[in-house]
């Protein structure tokens, strides 16, 4: 996890879940091989409904057609974040497209539990709602260690809630690393 | 402590635990399927090394289910990476696609073939896998991260959850099934009421209830945002597991002092037939609010609607009749596939009866309960309106983003199948 991550923001709504994340046709691809884990990137919230693409505007797909990565670096979205199925695939995806933060409401427990443990995207949460006080396109940066999100667009800054204990195993890069340096498995 | 508590103290080699505390617990099984499992053993092979041992030959259980019937290719390599991994590994309990072994939903087969267990801990790489809570056992998804360091070392960090405990009394009318009432507690509470807890089921309505029901309350529990689905095992369930294994188990039971998050109780006798209209599992309407909705296909599948009950409920309906809508049939299991032939209504096999009634007979297997491939058997493809007894309705679910799918029980999606229209079961039971 950087200690400051810039870039622009990707704002969708509220139960935004894996299917709209990365659609079940999808997960065929090799997450491992190089070529195809790219299109994992280019899929990335493939299926959020037209509308809700970007917010407020809607229409404006996360990664343009026929790309492999996203312009946008921090996904900002409403409550309960990642519902439905356990795929890994989900934060996965977000990564590969070049996010390397979410900022939501809530979050559904698999989803969150998957971005930290595979050291993919910080999922940090909101105190308040963020989706009407962000545009997608807005610059955001994210001081990951003082939680701090600050819009340069508007100039508004906002104090997240704290990572708790999940802040080292995403600075670890993932649960294997936490769990070497913790012993618990042969480094 | 509540039995959820009691079960992960025991694998965690405590007296006591309390909600909130981080524990390492020992994972009697680790189940995966053909979407998550090669990207498991990825991770497996990256982190412990390309000659690596799974850490229990006997724990591991590969079932491949999600994309069977299909040409795609990156679909059909993901078996054989499965097949691969099994053989190098000699793992005895991988169920191979083409073969005898060959099961179909992970959830069901784990039943089936007696790996869910009172007392015991199961985790899998799949949301659903809070079925086998139905048990009296804690089981949970995870994701591949977690699976592959499970698969290495059999152990698993996790949070105690609080418990959310739902009594249904009175005993169920004909009219209603599993799905109805757990629809019902998924519209009361929301699709995040539960995240990071435990939903324990309890009340005589749950205990009159046939195992493989049971297994749909628990399913659902994760639609809630649930860490688990749990009920307190009873003879029913030690039968049940004893006819299909000989591996001992210890059931555990829930103090009388234990505290829980929520404490609800239903009366089923007041209750009615539900739905969940598009796009969330949450978004609840009596039948009778939504009855007339045309719909241009029904879907009878998946691991909480593709169960011999629900073909049985079905077929009390369709017995006789023909629908006016395209209906799918999917048995959950190969097992369940050949009981539609050997179960009878009114001296007719069920798949007789669905055959004459002009539905359409699938594989066992997922299907187009999560969309899939594009030449998945069952899947939409434009603005379809379906009526499903699967358990997840967000867009694009069953494959096209157009498509609106309602979730309802077997009897509601039978009485609405004849009619082309939403339909409340009870004006077609007779
Ligand atoms: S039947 Fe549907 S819900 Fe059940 S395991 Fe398969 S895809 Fe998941």
């Amino acid at each position: 996890m950087e200690a400051l991550i810039k870039g622009p923001a990707y704002v969708v709504g509220d139960a935004v879940d894996t299917d709209q994340i990365i659609p079940a046709q999808h997960l065929v691809y090799s997450l491992s091989d190089p070529e195809e884990r790219r299109y994992y990137g280019r899929y990335a919230l493939g299926g959020v409904p037209p509308e809700g693409q970007g917010l407020p505007y809607g229409r404006r797909p996360f990664t343009p057609p026929d790309a492999f990565t996203s312009p946008y670096r921090i996904v900002v979205a409403g409550s309960n974040f990642g519902c439905g199925s356990s795929r890994e695939h989900a934060p996965f995806a977000l990564a590969e497209a070049g996010c390397a933060a979410v900022v939501a409401e809530s979050y559904a427990r698999i989803f969150y539990r998957n971005a930290v443990g595979g050291g993919f995207v910080a999922p940090f949460e909101s105190a308040g709602r963020l989706v009407a006080r962000i545009r997608t396109g807005d610059a955001l940066v994210l001081d990951t260690r003082a939680g701090v999100l600050t819009n340069e667009t508007t100039g508004e800054t906002f104090l997240l809630k704290p990572l708790g204990d999940v802040a080292d195993i995403l600075r670890a890069g993932g649960i294997f690393n936490y769990a070497r340096r913790a012993g618990l498995i042969p480094a | 402590m509540t039995i959820t508590e009691k079960i992960l103290a025991r694998h965690a080699g405590r007296d006591r635990v309390a909600p909130g505390d981080n524990l390492w617990v020992e994972v009697d099984v680790l189940m995966t399927h053909d979407v998550c499992g090669p990207p498991t053993i990825d991770i497996f092979k990256r982190e412990f090394g390309a000659r690596a041992r799974v850490w229990d030959r006997e724990k591991v259980v590969i079932i491949p289910d999600h994309y069977i019937f299909t040409k795609n290719h990156h679909a059909r390599r993901n078996v054989e990476a499965l097949r691969a991994f099994a053989a190098e590994q000699e793992l005895p309990h991988y169920y191979d696609v083409g073969t005898e072994r060959y099961k179909g939903v992970c959830h069901m087969a784990l039943a089936e073939e007696g790996f869910d267990r009172p007392g015991s801990l199961l985790v899998g790489t799949d949301s659903h896998t809070c079925t086998s809570g139905a048990f009296g056992m804690f089981s949970t998804g995870i994701g591949n991260t977690d699976a592959a360091l499970v698969m290495g070392t059999g152990k698993l960090w996790l949070k105690v959850p609080e418990t959310m405990k739902f009594v249904f009394e009175g005993s169920l009318p004909p009219y209603l099934t599993a799905k109805d009432l757990i629809l019902t507690v998924i519209g009361d509470i929301g699709c995040d009421g539960a995240t990071y807890r435990a939903l324990e089921f309890d009340g005589e309505a749950v205990y009159d209830l046939p195992v493989h029901e049971r297994m749909t309350l628990t399913n659902m529990a994760i639609e809630a945002g649930g860490k688990s689905g749990i009920i307190a095992p009873d003879r029913k369930i030690f039968d049940y597991v004893r006819a299909r294994t000989d591996a001992p188990f210890e059931p555990v039971y829930g103090d009388p002092d234990a505290r829980y998050h929520t404490f609800r109780v239903y009366d089923v006798t007041t209750m009615e037939p539900v739905v969940a209209r598009p796009h969330s599992p949450d978004n609840r309407a009596a039948v009778s609010e939504v009855a007339g909705v045309r719909i241009d296909r029904a879907y009878i599948g998946s691991c909480t609607g593709g169960k011999l009950e629900d073909f049985e409920a079905a077929a009390r309906l369709l017995k006789g009749r023909e629908v006016a809508v395209d209906t799918y049939v999917v048995p959950a299991t190969t097992h369940i596939a050949r009981q539609l032939h050997t179960t009878r209504i009114d001296g007719a096999p069920l798949y007789d009866v669905f055959e004459r009634a002009g539905c359409k007979i699938g594989k066992a297997g997922c299907a187009a309960c999560l969309g899939g491939p594009v030449d998945t058997f069952g899947r939409t493809h434009g603005a379809e309106v379906v009526l499903s007894t699967t358990n997840r309705n967000f867009p694009g679910r069953m494959g096209s983003k157009q498509a609106s799918v309602y979730l309802a029980s077997p009897l509601t999606v039978a009485a609405s199948a004849l009619s082309g229209a939403i339909t409340d079961p009870r004006e077609a039971l007779v």
